[in-house]
């Protein structure tokens, strides 16, 4: 661990300019993915600038209907959130699917979307990384790779994101609320995260300096017919294999609304525009599920040990749209 | 005959005596002893697997603030015995695996220590390195013996012609991958220098081993060595025997006299340091008439070492006395391979073996039509299948017939992929474990009475966490025949009598069966009333028997899973272990002990592997992130009972040792139910998402 220095920012304005003045400054949330990367030598800022005090810890409803998560909200609390937990169920069942309790409560809303791959050899600095490492190579394409990505990847970086919170944000159209240098800008969480193409050092669309000071999710109906379902090597505590976050309206046996993205596959959380447009008006079968998944996933490309999860993504996206689907044995 | 001893304070469930303390955190783990002027170490580890350093370049990390010393194998002290090349820690620029220690830092805080450990620059001269373990490699050979002493190779009568002429024939092949003990405290070795006394403050299952150990590798007078490890967060195995970091401290102890030297392993640093359990592949073949008859059985096992020292797991053993068969062979293989070397993990051969043969046990019950536990049943065997020895109380066919009634096994469809409950496909699955009672000889223990009719109770023994402090005052109050409030009950010391090794089972066998002979002693010395001041000592006699009685413990472990049809995820839903280990000493105690093994093989089932990288050499998913073990939300209901037995053959309180039994057979019996489930016969551990997937 380099030595670093620690401040406790008073304000949003002074924390971005405290960061963007210096190109070794890092906000610090949660701390925890940040600060085991600065014990294991992965991530060496010199200035942490401690943004947890910021005035960023409320879940607001807004006036047209949206909800407005402030950057420095805990997991756990908004995994208990009452309107969470109804309008957006998706949501609190993505949290609760992610790392453990004591995380949760410690771990940021603005954290979580920030988190770093847990591809073991970026965070072994002894092993070539071209994420952490620009220009060394990546280990994981040869390597070992099952937990790695089949969608979005370039021979550059195969690893995948982490989060599952970002998954359901993606499903729901969630918007990212920045602030920068030059005062707020707001990303749709589907284009917050990159894919690794020539740069996979760059995991978002943030440049330095920049806070993100909110998640804005929609008035979204369907969302109240939602759900989660991660898939793992044991029954909690670990990351996923392949996870679905979809959200279904059903009216007259045909799809009338539908959201889905999936975790565990891509480098970035992969909201399923093809599967949703190949549902939008179709019957609500088991055929069309099929049909769903086989077009979301036909360009995916299997690595060495990670074939299996083409069949698994395809197996546990229809089995959580049987599911959703009105009148299906639960 | 033993003289057995007359229980009262034995078969009580009393709470564990270190609970509170370790409730409140005032238990202290090696890393926590208060001592003045403690300094940290941190080490720099190989990022070759094979090959020489050039160079070291320690002047960046020595002008980091705090720095006290950095210690290359150029500048370390020297050792004095090579014996043990696992404990020949910076004395070449030789390296034998990557992550092998290379150079260590001593600083004022850990912080500086690590930031001065990553300053440091080393050059090496890189060697081609192999660590591909496989079954068709040309260089496997066979090992003088096989761990605890155990034959390589075992042949009777003609197995490969009778396997050939069988009516019935099972013929697979099984995988287990490496595996890490992984215990909760992490290896630890706290060393002050104080000439001519060297102290380890230390986190291991026998402080004397560790003595005599580190004693012989630094050149010094066993006296002038002491080992204080009174309470420990697990080992499994891996604590066992001193590894490379009790040397690496006490190096550093030597290089900065007078200061408490700290060194914690890291979780990461334990994938290559703190021992693991070998891969096998192990080629299994059954023989059978067609009612179910053995007549042959061979087990082909091949596993890996070290190249720079030996390690060779017996793995194949508890095939020679499972089963009945008139032919039977077996056979161990080792691949030396560019890797640290492997260890001791709860149950070594046995946890391995018995996945192998009571997997193909299953699959011969499924061939020849038979129930699994009546096929078990109907090839129990009278005595010792190799030796002829009589069985000292072996009690499988009550275990299985035990579990089968609690479970309701009869009501079970023997069809596979018969049950589901929505998606989820439901399954049992049954297995035999079993486990050598072992004493050994060597432990001594020294009763002191004290005023109004207290005693204390001294010997060097452990307490893994696994309730030896409460165990042994129950025994020391029978023997003593007094209340369990009146013995106090002094362990963990090298201060202390000679203890011998929390290993294979044997510890509350042979460390108790010590008190019992210096209680006795006592009392022949100074009546049944000694006065205040008595003392007496005795050693763990050897037992009379042992050579004429073959001695063991066996089980049954039955489990029912649920495998998600479409995503292949595997819960377990309910298991029960029913065990035939002598007498219980503490049913509080052992049902944890039981459980607790049984756990581990759920988590070797399902969980459990080290993924090897080919080209850099070590283990991959070196953390608790990428090494999957068994959480709370995995562990259901389950149970574990016991026969209600004493063995009057095996010890005076009629134990015979609870520590290992458990794992045994508990990942057979997973994976049977994964196939009474699914129809799908995986034989690779673990049995993850992937393997089931279509």
């Amino acid at each position: 661990m380099t030595p670093f220095s620690y401040e406790r920012a008073s304000d949003a304005g002074s924390a971005v300019a405290r960061v963007t003045a210096n190109p070794r400054a890092a906000f610090l949330g949660g701390g925890t993915n940040l600060v085991d990367h600065m014990r294991l030598g992965v991530a060496h800022p010199e200035l942490l600038v401690d943004v947890t005090r910021l005035p960023f810890s409320r879940i607001e409803s807004l006036s047209d209907g949206r909800i407005r998560i402030g950057a420095g909200v805990r997991n756990s609390d908004l995994a208990a959130d009452r309107i969470i937990r109804g309008r957006y169920r998706v949501l609190s069942q993505a949290l609760l699917a992610g790392a453990s309790g004591q995380l949760r409560n410690l771990a940021t809303t603005g954290g979580n979307l920030l988190q770093r791959t847990r591809c073991a050899y970026f965070q072994d600095v002894t092993t070539p990384c071209n994420k952490r490492n620009p220009g060394s190579g990546c280990s994981a394409v040869e390597g070992h790779n099952r937990d790695h990505a089949i969608l979005g990847a370039s021979e550059h970086c195969v690893a995948v994101h982490p989060s599952d919170m970002a998954v359901a944000l993606a499903a729901l159209d969630a918007t990212v609320v920045v602030l920068g240098p030059q005062g707020e800008r707001r990303i749709p969480v589907v284009d917050f995260h990159r894919l690794p193409e020539d740069a996979p050092e760059r995991d978002t669309v943030l440049e330095h300096g920049e806070l993100i000071v909110a998640v804005e999710l929609p008035a979204l109906p369907v969302a109240a017919h939602s759900v989660y379902y991660k898939v793992r090597d044991r029954a909690s505590y670990a990351f996923a294999l392949v996870s679905v976050a979809a959200a279904l309206e059903v009216s007259n046996g045909r799809v009338r609304d539908v959201r889905i993205a999936f975790g565990g596959i891509a480098h970035k959380p992969w909201r399923a525009l093809r599967a949703e447009a190949s549902l939008r008006g179709a019957p609500a079968t088991e055929e069309s599920y099929g049909r769903a998944a086989e077009a979301e996933l036909a360009d995916a490309k299997p690595l060495k040990h990670n074939g299996f999860k083409i069949p698994l993504a395809r197996n546990t996206l229809r089995m959580v749209l049987r599911h959703l689907t009105p009148g299906a044995q639960r | 005959m033993i003289d057995m001893l007359e229980t009262r304070a034995i078969g009580a469930s009393l709470e564990r005596m270190d609970g509170k303390l370790k409730v409140m955190g005032t238990a202290p783990y090696a890393f926590e002893h208060r001592l003045e002027r403690p300094a940290y170490l941190h080490p720099v580890q190989a990022t070759i697997a094979r090959g020489r350093i050039r160079k070291i370049d320690t002047a960046a990390a020595e002008s980091v603030e705090g720095v006290i010393a950095v210690i290359t194998h150029e500048t370390a002290a020297r050792l004095a015995s090579d014996e043990n090349k696992e404990l020949w820690v910076l004395q070449s620029d030789e390296v034998h695996f990557r992550g092998q220690f290379v150079a260590a830092v001593i600083a004022e805080t850990p912080e500086s220590a690590r930031h001065a450990a990553d300053l440091v620059r080393v050059e090496y001269q890189p060697a081609p390195h192999d660590v591909s373990f496989r079954a068709d490699r040309k260089d496997l050979y066979a090992p003088k013996a096989v761990n605890a002493g155990y034959p390589t190779d075992t042949d009777h009568g003609d197995a490969e012609t009778a396997f050939e002429a069988a009516e019935v024939k099972v013929d697979s092949t099984y995988t287990t991958p490496m595996e890490h003990n992984s215990p909760m405290e992490p290896h630890t070795t706290v060393a002050l220098w104080e000439p001519p006394k060297l102290t380890l403050f230390d986190s291991t299952q026998s402080v004397h081993s560790v003595r005599a150990t580190v004693a012989k590798t630094l050149g010094l007078e066993v006296e002038q060595v002491r080992v204080v490890s009174p309470y420990v967060g697990g080992g499994f195995g891996s604590k066992g025997e001193p590894h490379a970091h009790n040397i690496l401290a006490a190096l550093a102890a030597l290089r900065a006299p007078g200061l408490a030297v700290k060194l914690a392993l890291t979780r990461q640093q334990m994938f290559c340091l703190a021992g693991y359990r070998t891969p096998t592949i192990q080629r299994f073949r059954l023989g059978a008439t067609r009612d179910g008859r053995l007549t042959s059985i061979i087990h082909d096992v091949v596993e890996l070492t070290s190249r720079f020292r030996e390690f060779a797991e017996q793995t194949a053993v508890p095939t020679r006395l499972m089963y009945a068969s008139p032919n039977r062979r077996t056979r161990h293989r080792l691949a030396a391979l560019d890797l640290p070397k492997p260890s001791w993990m709860r149950a070594p051969g046995e946890t391995p073996g018995m996945f192998a043969g009571e997997v193909a046990m299953d699959e011969l019950a499924v061939a020849c039509g038979l129930d699994p536990v009546e096929l078990r049943v109907r090839n129990e065997p009278e005595c010792d299948p190799e030796s002829g020895k009589r069985w000292g109380n072996r009690h499988l066919v009550e275990c299985l017939r035990e579990g089968a009634r609690r479970f309701d096994w009869s009501r079970r469809d023997p069809k596979p992929r018969q049950r589901a409950e929505g998606h989820w496909l439901v399954g049992t699955g049954v297995a035999s474990s079993t486990y050598p009672r072992y004493v050994l000889m060597g432990s001594r223990a020294t009763i002191r009475v004290g005023e109004d009719g207290r005693y204390t109770v001294l010997i060097g023994a452990a307490d893994l966490g696994t309730g030896t402090w409460t165990a042994l005052a129950q025994i020391a109050a029978d023997a003593l025949e007094c209340p369990v409030e009146a013995v106090g009950l002094e362990i963990g010391d090298t201060d202390l009598p000679n203890a011998t090794v929390a290993g294979g089972s044997s510890g509350i066998s042979s460390w108790g069966w010590a008190i019992v002979a210096a209680a006795r002693e006592l009392r022949r010395l100074h009546g049944s009333r000694p006065p205040m001041g008595a003392e007496a000592s005795a050693q763990t006699p050897k037992p009379a028997d042992d050579d004429k009685l073959a001695q063991h413990s066996f089980g049954a472990q039955f489990a029912e899973v649920r495998v998600n049809a479409e995503t292949g995820e595997v819960r377990l839903s309910r298991m029960l272990g029913v065990f035939s280990a002598g007498r219980i000493i503490n049913p509080r105690l052992a049902r944890s002990q039981f459980i607790g093994g049984m756990t581990m093989g759920l988590s070797m089932a399902l969980h459990e592997e080290s993924v090897v990288e080919e080209r850099f050499g070590h283990v991959v998913n070196h953390d608790f992130a990428g090494y999957h073990i068994a959480c709370n939300a995995d562990v259901a209901n389950l149970d574990a009972v016991w026969l209600d037995e004493v063995d009057d053959r095996s010890t005076p309180m009629g134990s015979r040792g609870i520590g290992e039994i458990g794992i045994v057979g508990a990942a057979a019996a997973i994976a049977n139910a994964v196939y009474h489930a699914t129809g799908r016969r995986v034989r690779d551990l673990p049995i993850t998402p992937d393997k089931l997937m279509t």
